[in-house]
């Protein structure tokens, strides 16, 4: 399997002692060198995005609640309303060093020309997701026989803004299928602690309540 | 015709008027021959002089100017009591101690612009070379010109770089040609409820306007000081369809639905029965008392021609190419006048130039007037995108 070869170990995240960050938007900020140039794109109220200005990275956001939008303008963020599905196609090759899709990929209409665009405007893409082939998620629906709902994702079936639920296994198909090459994967818990590397890929698939990919251009063949 | 006369009232601000168009209340840059204004059309205009307004007070290193740009019936009155009207000023909201623009740490100025004629040489100004006012004689002025004259005024006033440019609708539209004339000089810019180039529909509406103005006989061909009228009703009916377009649906809806005014009963008569009717004519005659009809057509003719990527082969991210500016755009669900649609073009042509550029629409059914009124919202972002350019620049969070 792909992602078992690709893989890359990651350095250990630095721990949040302020607890004022989430692990996940560590992880991402870590991928990340100073200086650098990157969207956001639904970055909601700009947590991430002010991480990442306090990391001395130049930041930009799109959102596309309003409410969002007003709260980043408000913190000082460069965030503009937009939605990632239509916008994306307007921005130019190559606008931005990386470009981060952070617990988004569900909520987008047409998930793969969302990650080609990606990787078309960002020399590099960071994209987290929750992994839908998470146990809890696989229980629920197993033994409960209802849609899953967890603490990251408390809505309904039928009142979700979250229309493209995918595996991590998924993901990586995806990606194979696009040519994307993966220079890093990492699965996160249920407490957004990385699940071991020396642990089979399944075990993630099953284990990793998201997953957090760093990808970059043309996977195939190397 | 009898009705709109009952709007207006023959002008007991004429004379005050004319007197103001020369010799304003507020203070005022001179230019002489020596200094032209170079206007797009090709004339060099001089002598000139802008009038303007400045609150608060300049730092030590000259860091904390910002430059408001006013809309098109509007003028460097914006948080003194109007020398007409006697009313607040138009942004007393917004500006002032404690207010999103803090006069407390910012100093902000406001001219009138050319072509306006609240002391800024328009056609209500009197030509030198007559003695008698400009009228259809003043060269066609172009937001460029406005700008330009802006820019000498900034230079006379020892002001390199201007921490902020905002304003709203034709304000907003001389905030994004100082952006791409001067991008040296623009720390960051505010546009709000406006566009990169003026809208058919708009052009529409203008023409209305002018052809109101011009079909009264009261204007004979813009001379009209001299025959000692000025053309009331055609500019109060060109301000009431200014007037529409400003609202929304919505807002008249909310505001007067289909109330009378004062009777329970129509009059079967052409007579203001409803509220709306009523509140339009107020705006069209109140209008008339401040305003010379003259400037109107100048004006509106400036914010025709606005296009600011026809200098760019029609490309509008190469416009603000390379630019370090940082840009706030803002508009308002209700705007039909300029529509958020335009916002956004404006938006992705700054992120083609990979600009650093928030925008924010914001929610409200008061239409395209929404930047003149109380709307927290815009506040709190105007407010917060100030501090944000602020500090960027190192300005001392304590003011001054």
């Amino acid at each position: 399997m792909a992602l078992q070869e690709q893989a890359l170990p990651l350095g250990g995240i630095a721990p949040d002692r302020t607890g004022k960050y989430r692990t996940d938007h560590l992880l991402v900020a870590e991928m990340i060198p100073a200086g650098s140039k990157v969207l956001d794109v639904g970055c909601g109220d700009g947590e991430l995005l002010q991480l990442l200005e306090s990391r001395g990275i130049d930041g930009r956001g799109i959102e596309l609640s309003r409410e969002g939008v007003n709260r980043c303008v408000a913190k000082g963020l460069a965030v503009v309303q937009g939605d990632a599905d239509t916008d994306l196609v307007n921005y130019p090759d190559d606008a931005f060093d990386y470009v981060i899709l952070s617990q988004t990929l569900q909520a987008t209409r047409q998930p793969k020309p969302v990650l080609e665009n990606l990787l078309r405007i960002g020399r590099r893409a960071i994209v987290s997701f929750p992994n839908f082939g998470f146990w809890k998620m696989r229980l629920q629906l197993l033994v409960g026989g209802h849609m899953p709902r967890t603490e990251n994702l408390p809505a309904t079936w039928y009142d979700t803004p979250n229309i493209h639920f995918c595996t991590i296994k998924d993901f990586v198909q995806l990606c194979d299928e696009i040519n994307v090459k993966m220079e890093r994967a990492v699965a996160l818990d249920l407490y957004g602690r990385p699940v071991p590397l020396n642990l089979p890929w399944w075990v993630w698939n099953m284990f990793g309540e998201q997953g957090v990919f760093l990808l970059s251009r043309g996977g195939k063949g190397k | 015709m009898t009705q709109l006369q009952s709007v207006s009232s023959p002008s007991i601000h004429s004379e005050d008027r004319a007197h103001e168009a020369d010799h304003p209340t507020s203070p005022v840059a001179k230019f002489g021959i020596d200094q032209p204004l170079k206007l797009d059309c090709g004339i060099d205009l001089a002598p000139f002089q802008i009038a303007y307004q400045t609150y608060g007070e300049l730092n030590a290193d000259r860091s904390n100017a910002i430059l408001i740009c006013h809309a098109l019936t509007l003028d460097q009155h914006v948080a003194n009591v109007h020398p007409l009207t006697g009313k607040a000023g138009w942004w007393e909201i917004m500006v002032g101690p404690g207010r999103p623009l803090d006069t407390d740490r910012y100093f902000i100025i406001c001219s009138n612009v050319i072509g306006g004629c609240m002391g800024s040489t328009g056609p209500a100004s009197t030509n030198p070379a007559t003695g008698k006012a400009w009228g259809l004689d003043f060269p066609i002025i172009t937001i460029p010109d406005m700008v330009r004259a802006q820019a000498m005024l900034l230079d006379r006033l020892g002001i390199e770089t201007l921490l902020c440019v905002i304003g709203g609708s034709m304000g907003g539209m001389q905030v994004l040609q100082w952006t791409a004339a001067y991008p040296e000089r623009v720390f960051s810019a505010l546009p709000v409820a406006c566009s990169t180039r003026h809208s058919a529909q708009n052009i529409a509406f203008h023409e209305l306007g002018r052809q109101a103005v011009m079909a009264d006989p009261d204007w004979h061909h813009g001379r009209y000081f001299e025959r000692g009228t000025h053309p009331h009703r055609g500019l109060a009916v060109a301000r009431m369809a200014g007037h529409i377009t400003y609202l929304s649906d919505a807002a008249l809806h909310r505001k007067f639905g289909r109330r009378m005014q004062d009777r329970e009963l129509p009059t079967f008569s052409f007579d203001a029965d409803f509220q709306v009717e009523s509140y339009l004519r107020y705006q069209g005659s109140s209008f008339v008392e401040r305003f010379d009809a003259n400037s109107y057509l100048y004006l509106t003719r400036a914010m025709d021609y606005f296009d600011i990527a026809a200098d760019h082969d029609g490309v509008l991210a190469e416009a603000f190419r390379g630019i370090k500016t940082r840009f706030c755009v803002v508009s308002f669900t209700s705007d039909w006048l300029f529509p958020t649609s335009e916002s956004r073009a404006l938006v992705h042509a700054l992120n083609a130039s990979s600009a650093r550029v928030s925008f924010a629409e914001i929610e409200t059914d008061r239409g395209h007037d929404a930047f003149l009124l109380d709307v927290p919202e815009f506040f709190d972002i105007s407010r917060a995108f100030l501090e944000s350019a602020g500090k960027a620049r190192g300005l001392d969070s304590t003011g001054g």
